[in-house]
């Protein structure tokens, strides 16, 4: 049966144009019910005799996808209308709602109502589209009951008052969420509902006892229409608004109209807007802009301003400071950057968020209802009002809370319970905390990804030997260098000297992309952890324990399949030739950095990996001699090592990871494997590549570190990479940490380096600034990071032994993995910063300490220090919040000091000022790390 | 964007290996020695044959074969947006050779020496694959016209979007930019007189599209005879034997 749809569209540049799409209806679509005698059952996923099938409005979905999520709710029919106006109005709902439909243990059958002949609906004159879906609906579910018969009860569950009371005068039994989720006599559930905020629903008393004296806080947000037709004429700007992690009252929109960053300070000229929401901007009038000289601005609430965190290791992670106006007497002085206040918000970035309530007393008769206010662990949240029946149960609790909505009238927004992750300060729970936040996936692997393994136990065979392009390198001297109680080895090196006097040296890398195949659950799973996660006690692995731990890692004495580069190079270290292959291998030894230096370092031992070992430490250390000449830039950061207790898991030591001549010696062949191999595959694949790149930082990124160097009276050179290597070696002051510390303020000046694909940006913008070299890519690490099974793939491609995966022809979806994979990194990251501080503090619970501290920053009303010994920083106070601008202490930003107004007290960068090391937990639930000065 | 659906539905609710709906009309101009108007859902075209007949351009006159003329155009009517595309644009040209070539393969043409044979094809309606549309209208009217020809050329287009090939792109698929492979077969030879393709595709997935594509065309070599044959018989009764 044929139908024509047509409907009128609106062109980019304006037009408005006719489109007709031809619109073909079915009758071999069937209903998923396995009783059924008439369709088709293959495809049915309804149990086998429900007594009730839920047909689900859109609305329904859109608000209460946490609820659908709960394994309680099954046997649903999701109609294609609703699926498609789910899609339309939110893409990450959508998204949910197909996980679940294709979740096998799932009861969500998905009809195609409007391909039906019997339910597909022709919009009628005068009727919205709104109502015309709403009528398919009703026509869906009164098929639906009409083709089951009357043994199985269809219900139509929908909070649209409207469509339910046609729907009751159709004959179709209908109900709202809330009246449906009662029947259910699960009180749990009920946790779940999200209120609806709109009329839509004859709302019992909720909101009853608030009085009605509830006032407007914010403003109104602009129509969608007005903000449009603004940013066309330049009254507002769009971007994205990112929240300042240590002050939620200061904010940030990029915007590409202005090409500046507009601030924006305060509760209500952020306008209810979260971070990540995409939001227009109107500027305030100059005037009212604000030079921000302290490290607060007025906070509305008694919330506190600065934690200690560990010290940031570049520009991404660090505090944002708002570079100050030089004091040279500009004209524009005391007026600071563009401010600005927001008047709509584009697209919402809503997510689900984790922390825990606010203490409060258990109101008296509880088994009720009651409010709660919940605060995000995350700073950059405002507090969500959430509605609970177990309260007493969560007071004690980290809780994941989804946000709602937010109206004009209150304060905060409102949410509901998602679900608990544990006790609050239990270590597993708040390690798990961690993980939720940086959006970690710690769930085992599933039955589908765990199929692909190839059975266990895995060894070489003479299969895998047999093939040609294999080669068998079972005879070479190969041994691995790696951090004690390494598990995942996929690096061994080796080097044979030869008869004319140069080296054979090889890189032997695990072969992972023989195990994991192209479009297998297993790399789909894979490519979407993107990287092994290393917490301080735990490692989340990218891929299966088997393959990580057994079958590809190299360990001593075994026969490993491998991918090798292999050079012969010069006792100059000059490479000569380079070939690639895919190796079998037997690795003699696996070291660990100590062990390999304490080799190296006693020269009574001669024997023969010990002697490959010094080989490779000196053809090492020319080429990194010769890398830094090229303006590879040595950068340093500070960081930690925790002993932990092997019973109770609590850090029993902390301190500074020591960095040995063997960890740079392996570092430097890895890197040079990583650049051949970056080169062989742009080479061959010049359009779709992954390589990794490090931007050229900006003149306003090093203005930080520029002004710190001219205080102390550094010249720096920033000009280019050598010439800021070049100064940061001749930085040396009579105090021998001073080197280090200066380096350590300049990491964090860069931004990080990034994963690409070659074909979305020009040859120039490919260079590694850090490293100095015009390409560079990851190919050294495939247990563990998914760039390097796709550069494992690619240069495979390259040398001819494997067909490009279908995935390398699709540039877009290429650039999204690139993407993914540099989310995913920077999570891992903060996700082992956050662990690390986590364990920091238990450290520091038990043992208040005095230490050492350099100062790093100055504000106002005092200065950050960094705390070499532990990697920390943090605020130290010298007034106290009571007497803030009380104009006791003064900064001379200039000389970067603070001084006291009687000139007895002075403080400036860089000085050691002695501290007390304490945690101490001002508000419940919330401990944090105090540093005093002594 | 999900050109098919996980329920195996494609944006107009046809599935992966479905056709649109195909209809065929012949004799729609009367002053045309041959024609015909050929649909595929709302892809509309007509063709008229004229020849074979003397040659226009003494120059052009070849001794042992007729010479095939074709001329490609859109209505300006035939897409929504109402342009007025220039006569001769590179994409008709490329068009018009195109049929050409695939017509004057299976045209007998050296029984026809010193002719000429003219096929005009206009889209009256464009919704993807008018290419394809063109071929098999052509073809109606070559045989319409009574041409000598070797076998039927039919036309069928298969893209691959979202990991699945599809049979028979609308102007959505068509327009999503993915791999678009058009064939055109002789179907009772079995043999492929044209085959195109816009983007990119592995070999072995190519052959699938491919594979799929050429059942397309037989599927339209089946109706296309089912017309004719319908349509001698009306003439056998006209004529009133």
């Amino acid at each position: 049966m044929l139908h024509n749809k047509s409907f009128v569209k609106k062109t980019k540049g304006g037009k408005v144009i006719r489109q007709v799409r031809e619109h073909y209806l079915r009758d071999d679509i069937y209903c998923g019910a396995p009783s059924c005698t008439i369709c088709n059952t293959s495809g049915a996923r309804l149990s086998a005799s429900p007594s009730t099938i839920l047909v689900l409005d859109t609305n329904v979905v859109l608000n209460q996808i946490d609820l659908l999520e709960n394994p309680a709710i099954d046997d649903v029919v999701v109609l294609s209308i609703v699926l498609d106006e789910v899609k339309n109005k939110n893409l990450s709902v959508y998204n949910r709602l197909r996980a679940i439909c294709s979740n096998p243990m799932r009861k969500f059958f998905v009809f195609s109502n409007e391909y039906h002949r019997d339910t597909y609906v022709k919009e009628m004159s005068g009727e919205t589209k709104n109502d015309r879906n709403d009528r398919a609906i009703r026509v869906a579910s009164q098929w639906y009951q009409k083709h089951l018969g009357d043994a199985i009860k269809v219900l139509l569950v929908t909070n649209d008052k409207e469509n339910k009371r046609k729907a009751s005068e159709e004959g179709i039994c209908a109900e709202t969420v809330e009246s449906y989720v009662k029947s259910l006599d699960r009180p749990d559930l009920l946790d779940l509902l999200v209120r609806p905020s709109s009329e839509d629903v004859e709302m019992e008393d909720v909101e009853d006892h608030r009085p009605s004296k509830r006032k407007i806080i914010y403003a109104e947000h602009k129509p969608m229409s007005e903000i449009t037709s603004g940013l066309h004429r330049g009254i507002y700007h769009q971007g994205k608004l990112r929240v300042n992690r240590y002050n939620p009252f200061e904010a940030y929109v990029g915007s590409e109209s202005i090409g500046d960053e507009i601030i924006i300070y305060g509760r209500s000229n952020m306008n209810r807007a979260f971070d990540g929401d995409i939001v227009a901007v109107e500027l305030l009038p100059q005037d009212q802009w604000q030079g921000e000289k302290s490290m607060s601005i007025a906070s509305e609430e008694d919330e506190d301003d600065d934690d200690v965190h560990l010290a940031p290791n570049s520009a991404d992670v660090a505090p944002r400071t708002i570079p100050q106006q030089s004091s040279t007497g500009e004209i524009n002085a005391g007026s600071g950057r563009p401010s600005g206040c927001i008047v709509g918000i584009i697209k919402r970035n809503w997510q689900s968020y984790c922390g825990s309530l606010e203490p409060m007393p258990i109101p008296g008769g509880s088994r009720g209802v009651a409010y709660a206010l919940f605060v995000s662990k995350d700073r950059r949240f405002p507090k969500i009002r959430i509605q609970t029946r177990q309260l007493e149960n969560l007071l004690d609790k980290r809780i994941i809370v989804s946000v709602d909505s937010w109206d004009r009238q209150s304060r905060y927004p409102s949410g509901h319970y998602v679900r608990t992750v544990g006790k609050i300060g239990d270590k597993d729970t708040e390690t798990e905390v961690v993980l939720i936040e940086n959006d970690i996936n710690s769930r085992p692997f599933s039955a589908q990804v765990l199929a692909c393994l190839p059975p266990l136990p895995w060894s070489v065979s003479s299969e895998d030997l047999s093939i040609p392009f294999r080669q068998d390198l079972r005879h070479l001297r190969v041994f691995s260098v790696d951090p004690p109680g390494c598990k995942d080895i996929d690096d061994a090196l080796h080097c044979i000297a030869l008869p004319n006097g140069n080296f054979d040296v090889g890189v032997h890398i695990a072969d992972v992309t023989n195990f994991v195949f192209p479009g297998t659950p297993l790399d789909d799973e894979a490519s979407q952890r993107g990287t092994s996660v290393y917490l301080v006690e735990k490692r989340i692995d990218m891929l299966p324990k088997p393959l990580t731990e057994d079958v590809c890692s190299l360990r001593s004495d075994v026969e490993r399949l491998a991918f090798s580069v292999i050079w012969e190079m010069t006792p100059e270290a000059d490479i000569i030739s380079t070939r690639y292959t895919k190796s079998v291998i037997k690795s003699a030894a696996a070291l660990s950095y100590v062990e390999a230096q304490a080799r190296m370092d006693d020269s009574r031992l001669m024997d023969p990996v010990t002697t490959d070992l010094r080989n490779m430490n000196s053809l090492a250390k020319k080429m990194r001699l010769r890398r830094i000449e090229n303006g590879a830039l040595t950068l340093a950061s500070a960081e930690v090592k925790f002993q932990i207790d092997t019973e109770t898991h609590n850090p029993l030591d902390i301190g500074i990871y020591q960095i040995k001549e063997a960890n740079q010696m392996v570092e430097e062949f890895m890197l040079a494997a990583n650049v051949s191999v970056a080169q062989q595959i742009l080479k061959s694949f010049p359009l779709c590549s992954l390589l990794r790149r490090h931007p050229t930082p900006t003149k306003e990124m090093l203005e930080p570190l520029l002004r710190v160097s001219a205080a102390i009276g550094l010249n720096l050179d920033v000009s280019s990479s050598k010439a800021l290597a070049d100064s940061l070696d001749h930085a040396v002051g009579d105090d021998p940490y001073f080197n280090k510390l200066i380096r350590i303020l300049t990491t964090r000046c860069m931004s990080q380096a990034v994963y690409f694909c070659s074909g979305d940006l020009s040859p120039p913008e490919y260079h590694h600034y850090g490293l100095a070299t015009p390409l560079y890519t990851h190919f050294t690490s495939p247990i563990r990071r998914y760039a390097d099974v796709i550069v494992h793939r690619l240069l495979a491609a390259s040398i001819g032994i494997s067909k490009l995966p279908s995935v390398f022809q699709d540039r877009l979806q290429l650039t999204s993995i690139a993407d993914n994979l540099n989310y995913r990194h920077r999570n891992a990251q903060m996700a082992g910063r956050a662990s690390v501080e986590l364990n920091t503090l238990i450290y520091f619970r038990t043992r208040p300490t005095d230490t050492e501290a350099r100062v790093v920053k100055i504000r106002s009303n005092g200065f950050f220090v960094f705390v070499p010994k532990f990697g920390i920083e943090g605020p130290v106070y010298l007034t106290t919040r009571a007497e803030k601008g009380s104009g006791e202490w003064y900064v001379d930003e200039q000389e970067q000091k603070i001084k006291k107004m009687d000139g007895s007290f002075s403080y400036s960068i860089l000085q050691t000022v002695q501290i007390h090391l304490e945690v101490v937990e001002p508000q419940p639930n919330r401990p944090k790390l105090q540093l005093t000065l002594i | 964007m999900e050109y098919v659906s996980p329920e195996g539905l494609r944006s107009d609710g046809r599935r992966p290996m479905e056709m649109r709906q195909i209809r065929a009309e012949i004799g729609a101009v009367s002053k045309a020695d041959g024609s015909a108007i050929f649909e595929m859902g709302n892809t509309k075209v007509i063709a008229a044959v004229y020849g074979p007949r003397e040659v226009q351009n003494r120059s052009q006159q070849m001794s042992d074969k007729a010479l095939v003329r074709c001329e490609y155009s859109m209505a300006n009517f035939s897409t929504g947006d109402r342009m007025r595309k220039p006569k001769g644009d590179r994409r008709s040209t490329e068009i018009s050779l195109v049929i050409r070539q695939t017509m004057e393969e299976c045209i007998l043409t050296h029984l026809m020496p010193r002719s000429q044979i003219d096929i005009y094809v206009q889209v009256l309606q464009a919704d993807g694959g008018t290419r394809s549309a063109c071929i098999n209208a052509a073809t109606l009217a070559l045989a319409d016209a009574g041409i000598p020809m070797l076998d039927l050329v039919t036309s069928c287009s298969a893209g691959y979007l979202n990991s699945t090939p599809l049979l028979d792109l609308n102007y959505v698929e068509d327009s999503a930019g993915g791999p678009d492979v058009t064939v055109g077969i002789l179907p009772k030879l079995d043999k492929v007189t044209l085959l195109q393709m816009d983007s990119k595709l592995p070999i072995d997935i190519l052959e699938n599209v491919m594979q799929l594509a050429t059942e397309g065309c037989k599927a339209i070599a089946n109706y296309i005879r089912e017309i004719l044959l319908e349509n001698t018989k009306q003439l056998e009764y006209r004529r009133g034997s």
